[in-house]
């Protein structure tokens, strides 16, 4: 049967066109597959431009001692060891090779006195490790890769978000999508989909994220029966802007803590000695987060509640050429001068640790045909992210999910045959908004879960909060099945919203349930009625799946390390007591 | 509360025309934030691009009371609210709704630009100051701010014979690129137009990353297709040597 639609028939459908999408979408396309690219807004403006400190490779070109074993040690020992062993590894590994392609594509990173790619400190990272471009890294990866991949003979399909998978039993073959600008809808038949989707940080009050981040290819996987793992952890950054209220939570780059940027509170105290005497700012973000909030908590917050961050004894001529960025936010959005005066800083959600649980190697989903990549996928970063480790991620699993698609692509000769019945009520789906009336706005219904997730799931958490997140955002679900959008459908936000919602609904449930079952306290993932460690959940990773209509939320046991890695981590692990 | 007045305008590519919007003013609020405020309370179909809100992503550029600029840095403070802010899409582009407008000619016009082709067999080492130029072209954000305020596009409408200042920045960025190995000053002269502008630096003004649009990146690029096209001294050089042109 002919399907009703306009429709794309490709080999590989990469979702999201960031650091992850762009670099998976180039290596299957030089794989040989033909490779559609779909994002949600313009290309080169998806999140990854807004990445500003730097991708972390153990390059040495600083500290000649670095090696991708010390990087996986600082990443293991900063996700608390709840890290996929196998993924930290090939990140580490791999990432120096990938940071030197993005040289040869044409991205100009600042140098060494001796004319290579130049390092800096970060949180948690043991040595100089983050090769940046000011902090404007991000914007320097994405530009790469949008030029590069340009050429490459990529089909991209701008402003364009897909609602739905669409199954051959258990196995994904495509994808059923709306165009923003005019509200029609298009179908991909696809052999294999890669997720590079990002995060979910828009279901949250205070976020340093855009609008795009509300866990669609989460929400898209766990309909298409994948696993979510390790969705308790949130990692709150721990500068975020606090003023004015237009631009709360707006990132404040760690590379001003990292170009020696000191944290106060308002009695003129460094007090992160208090909290990491040893690595002070640049400790780990879970640490420096959860010291700036209990400083404000307890009464020595800044006028505007936050913690002061002050960069303005160094030069000024430094500060404006390696924080280009920060100096002309403040000043224009803030009316502070950075190099005069410190900034007010306070914790905002940055980045989810969890999401899709991938093999290492391929990028591949527990779903047939899906694979997914860069924040979207879990497992990395176990309970806390470094600083740094998100471009490389993005570089190192975007590539490797290319490869991992566009090889099951190869395997499968011709397109399966999409089933009517499920386009079908995935257009219904869509469209039922416009055919109710008096229902609530999808505006309003968005303002409270964010305003749930950020009293009930925030930086500390204990369980009656949990359980009546979880109560919230189930009734909340409820209202948002009966919303009514008005209007038309060219490029309607409310009814692009009502779509996002539904997303961001389902993972702040998923966030809110592992939560619960996680009784420790471990990296992103605070519990102030269990305040400590605890040994017998490091050795498991928790699961969200679909179980007929319900979530259900298990655990399953963390991969086991092998010896010559475990050794690697062993000496440094008595010294920090994960 | 104080209260500012928008008159933002409301339509697509069939027509349109201002709608007026009451906004409550909160300190250090911008433009972004009001337009933002109408959609959650008063339009919730009311268009617009956004990403980032920091002016890093280049997303929201419109016209408030007729200047172009990203509406995430337009500070409501430094705009007189005794009188209504209007804002419009970018007028350069076609509209496709309310604020935002076609704007896919530029990926178009990008796509035809050869991309960075680095030399053979040279090492990769060069100095801080030998990259500062190229960093500076590199740091374009994309918010085609510039495409949209320069004459030959605004006025003349001459997107089919010229590529306008954001491409000759990446132009500019590949040229001076100390790895590259292409010339590009045919394209530059050709199909790209450079010889229409005619440096008024009204790119220069509006861009939101103060790139030196004009003197950096444009001039420098007029004067390499002189040097390599109309120059009669290199001319009779390249006869007499047999060096092709580039």
């Amino acid at each position: 049967m002919s399907i009703r639609f306009e429709t794309h028939d490709v080999d590989v459908l990469v979702i999201g066109a960031g650091g992850a999408g762009l670099r998976a979408a180039i290596e299957a396309s030089a794989l040989g597959a033909r490779v559609g690219v779909v994002c949600k807004s313009l290309l080169g403006k998806a999140h990854t431009v807004m990445a500003e400190g730097g991708v972390a490779a153990a390059l040495a070109h600083v500290d000649s001692k670095d090696s991708w074993k010390v990087h996986f040690r600082d990443t293991m020992l900063g996700g608390k060891m709840l890290n996929h062993w196998r993924m930290a590894q090939l990140h580490a590994q791999e990432a120096p090779d990938r940071v030197r392609e993005l040289e040869r594509w044409g991205a100009v990173f600042d140098r060494t006195s001796d004319g290579r790619i130049l390092q800096r400190n970060f949180g948690g990272h043991s040595a100089p490790r983050l090769a940046h471009v000011g902090d404007r890294t991000g914007l320097e990866m994405i530009r790469t890769l949008q030029d590069f991949g340009v050429h490459q003979g990529l089909e991209v399909y701008m402003e364009c978000t897909v609602t739905k998978l669409l199954l051959e039993g258990q196995r994904v073959v495509g994808a059923f999508a709306y165009w923003r600008e005019n509200g029609r809808f298009v179908v991909f038949r696809a052999k294999s989909v890669v997720l590079a989707t990002g995060g979910i940080g828009k279901a949250y009050q205070v976020t340093s994220n855009s609008w795009e981040y509300t866990g669609d290819g989460l929400a898209l996987a766990y309909e298409a029966g994948a696993e979510l793992i390790d969705m308790e952890f949130v990692q709150f950054h721990p500068t975020g802007m606090v003023w004015p209220p237009g631009v709360h939570g707006l990132l404040v780059t760690e590379a001003v803590r990292g170009e020696g940027g000191v944290l106060r509170n308002s009695t003129g105290e460094r007090f992160m000695e208090r909290y990491d005497p040893k690595r002070m700012e640049l400790s780990t973000r879970d640490m420096v987060a959860r010291a700036i909030y209990t400083e404000v908590k307890e009464g020595r917050g800044t006028p505007h509640g936050g913690a002061f961050l002050d960069i303005s004894h160094k030069q000024a001529d430094y500060v404006k050429k390696k924080l280009p960025s920060m100096y002309h936010q403040f000043l224009e959005l803030a009316d502070v001068d950075i190099t005069k005066g410190p900034m007010e800083v306070g914790p905002t959600v940055h980045y989810i640790m969890g999401g899709v649980r991938v093999d290492p190697d391929s990028a591949a989903s527990t779903v047939s045909g899906l694979y997914a990549a860069g924040e979207a996928s879990g497992g990395m970063h176990g309970s806390n992210r470094l600083g740094g480790n998100s471009l490389s991620d993005l570089l190192v699993f975007g590539r490797r999910a290319g490869m991992g698609a566009a090889e099951n692509a190869k395997k499968i000769p011709k397109h399966p045959d999409l089933e009517p019945a499920q386009i079908e009520a995935a257009e219904r789906e869509m469209l039922a908004p416009f055919e109710r009336t008096g229902g609530p706005s999808a505006y309003d219904i968005h303002a409270r879960l964010q305003a749930t997730m950020q009293s009930l799931v925030g930086i500390f958490r204990v369980e009656a909060d949990l359980q009546k997140a979880i109560q919230e955002i189930g009734s909340l679900e409820r209202e948002a099945a009966r919303v009514t959008v008005t209007g038309a459908r060219e490029f309607n936000p409310g009814w692009h919203l009502a779509r996002d919602l539904r997303s961001m609904l389902l993972c702040s449930e998923a966030i809110a349930r592992s939560a619960l079952l996680r009784k420790e306290s471990r990296g992103g993932h605070a519990r102030l009625d269990y305040p400590k460690l605890d040994p017998e959940f490091g050795r498991k990773n928790t699961v969200a799946k679909k179980d007929g209509e319900a979530m259900s939320v298990t655990q399953s046991p963390l991969p086991e390390m092998p010896a010559d890695l475990r050794a690697i981590v062993d000496a440094e692990l008595e010294a920090v007591k994960v | 509360m104080k209260e500012a007045v928008f008159h933002v305008y409301r339509g697509d590519a069939k027509g349109g025309a201002l709608q007026e919007y009451k906004v409550p003013v909160e300190e250090g609020m911008v433009v972004l934030d009001a337009i933002h405020r109408i959609q959650a309370h008063s339009a919730p179909d009311l268009a617009v691009r956004w990403n980032c809100k920091a002016a890093k992503c280049g997303s929201c550029g419109a016209e408030v009371n007729g200047k172009p600029t990203l509406m995430c840095k337009a500070r409501l403070d430094a705009i007189p609210l005794d009188r209504p802010v209007t804002v419009r899409p970018m007028r350069s582009f076609p509209v496709i709704k309310d604020l935002v407008s076609d704007v896919k000619w530029n990926f178009e016009v990008n796509k035809k630009i050869p991309a960075f082709t680095p030399k053979k067999d040279a090492e990769w080492r060069w100095k801080q100051e030998d990259i500062d130029r190229v960093q500076e072209f590199r740091k374009c954000i994309e918010c085609f701010l510039c495409q949209n305020v320069c004459h030959v596009i605004r006025e003349h409408d001459e997107k089919a014979r010229f590529a306008g200042p954001r491409f000759f920045v990446r132009v500019a960025g590949l040229e001076t690129h100390p790895m590259d190995s292409l010339n590009r000053t045919q394209l530059l002269k050709d199909s790209m137009g450079i010889g229409y502008c005619n440096i008024t630096k009204c790119c220069t003004e509006v861009c939101p990353e103060g790139i030196h649009i004009t003197d950096n990146a444009i001039i420098p690029l007029k004067e390499r297709v002189v040097d390599d096209h109309y120059d009669p001294v290199l001319k009779v050089f390249r006869l007499l040597v047999g060096k092709k042109a580039p």
